[in-house]
């Protein structure tokens, strides 16, 4: 019985494997008909940037798209509008009449024209409008719902684990087991170890909610038509900063005097080392957040570069050799994408475990 | 000039990714050799494996960033 459903999971992941492949040649073809010629890394940002609007097929007029709302900060208050009203433009041209001034939707960002204006002049040598203003964007786009789904899967998904919890003392079953295998992998081998017996309980809710969402964002990046959360710089810092601001509110006195003046060492050099350690709080997140940006990115782009490679030589044969190695990606992506949720975690609670740690005194 | 730019991006990119083969390489043959010598202890080793490996490719990676840089602003 055990080995039968196994075979049809199986077969049901391979399945949506090569649906995977197909969806995004499909989108290819489109764009190809549209644009006579084709340019590639016009396609691949097109795929791995954010966007007002949830575009999962089709061109121009036929595109299938969900609308989503855009709030612009204006100077006259809070504007917003559905993303349907620009009607998929992202050329400047169509004109969205709001509160009494005009939007134009130019390369994804929301330009707000000058009073009297009717159409956006870009000038772009210097890459400026020249007519218009871009208003304060707190747009709710694709990455940010792509994020909400995340949140209320991961609400609904531990609040299940919690609530079994209250009812009884046995382990869980079906999904749920899985989920406490998880969460018990990340406090045994991620923040028990690396921050200590001590004092990692305290951390456990950061670490458990980072690793859940990386690896989720991630997982989601790699569905047909999905937004590419992880891959986008502005998240990553955002979660890089989450571990620069624990550190630093949690860093003990041991930490601080071995930033500022490293014990043990000869004088002249501490000035020295001080200015390098000081640095080396600030790479530390930093490189978190590029490593996990760039990761990302770069699975997205050799998927799409792979699939792309048809359209560039314009030979179907390729095909018969790239979609099977794009698929072959794929799969490395699946272990990439716990691989860079772990090695977050991991190096966040490396990090936080040298800021609160002990140190003993000779 | 912009044969130029890209030529040194790519350029930028292979080499990036050539520092990152070798480094991860002597990581994966350090730890099987370790793993070899002492299987009880293959979990610890994995990770810090993992740890190192990862710490690597996190430069390769700022090489290409830099590079894909380099060809998305021309």
């Amino acid at each position: 019985m055990a080995t039968h459903k196994s075979s049809r999971i199986t077969v049901a992941l391979m399945l949506f494997l090569f649906l995977n492949s197909f969806s995004s040649f499909a989108q290819l073809e489109t764009d190809e008909v549209v644009d006579e010629e084709f340019n590639p890394t016009e396609m691949i940002m097109h795929h791995i940037s954010d966007s007002h609007g949830w575009h999962f097929f089709g061109e121009g007029e036929d595109a299938v798209t969900l609308p989503l709302p855009v709030i612009l900060w204006t100077d006259s208050g809070i504007v917003t509008f559905m993303s349907s009203a620009f009607h998929h433009d992202t050329e400047g041209e169509y004109v969205v009449e709001a509160d009494g001034r005009k939007f134009v939707n130019y390369h994804e960002k929301i330009y707000m024209l000058d009073e009297g204006e009717e159409a956006l002049q870009f000038d772009e040598a210097s890459h400026a409008a020249l007519n218009a203003d871009r208003p304060f964007d707190i747009s709710l786009t694709k990455n940010v719902a792509s994020m909400l789904i995340t949140a209320i899967l991961m609400i609904l998904l531990f609040t299940s684990l919690a609530k079994h919890y209250k009812k009884s003392k046995k382990a869980p079953k079906g999904f749920t087991n899985i989920l406490e295998t998880l969460v018990i992998f990340v406090r045994d081998e991620i923040a028990k170890p690396q921050i200590g017996e001590k004092k990692f309980m305290k951390f456990m809710p950061f670490l458990l909610t980072v690793f859940f969402f990386i690896w989720i964002s991630n997982l989601m990046g790699l569905l047909p038509g999905a937004a590419n959360v992880t891959g986008n710089i502005s998240i990553t810092v955002a979660l890089g900063l989450f571990t620069l601001a624990l550190i630093l509110v949690n860093a003990n006195k041991d930490y601080w005097q071995h930033v500022f003046w490293m014990p043990g060492i000869p004088t002249f050099v501490k000035p020295i080392l001080a200015i390098v350690e000081i640095l080396g709080v600030f790479i530390k997140p930093i490189a978190l957040m590029i490593r996990l940006f760039a990761n990302i990115t770069a699975g997205h782009i050799i998927i799409l570069s792979l699939i792309g490679l048809i359209f560039i030589l314009e030979t179907a044969g390729v095909a018969a050799i790239s979609v099977p190695f794009a698929l072959f990606i794929t799969v490395l992506e699946l272990l990439v994408a716990f691989l860079q949720a772990f090695i977050f975690t991991m190096l966040s609670a490396l990090f936080i475990g040298m800021a609160v740690q002990e140190h003993e005194h000779h | 000039m912009e044969l130029l730019h890209v030529g040194i991006a790519a350029l930028g990119a292979g080499l990036a990714v050539l520092g990152a083969g070798i480094g991860v390489g002597k990581i994966g043959g350090s730890a099987m050799e370790a793993i070899a010598r002492q299987p009880e202890a293959s979990g610890k080793i994995q990770t810090a494996m993992i740890i190192a490996a990862a710490l690597v490719e996190g430069v390769a990676l700022f090489g290409v960033v830099a590079a894909l840089l380099g060809v998305l602003t021309t």
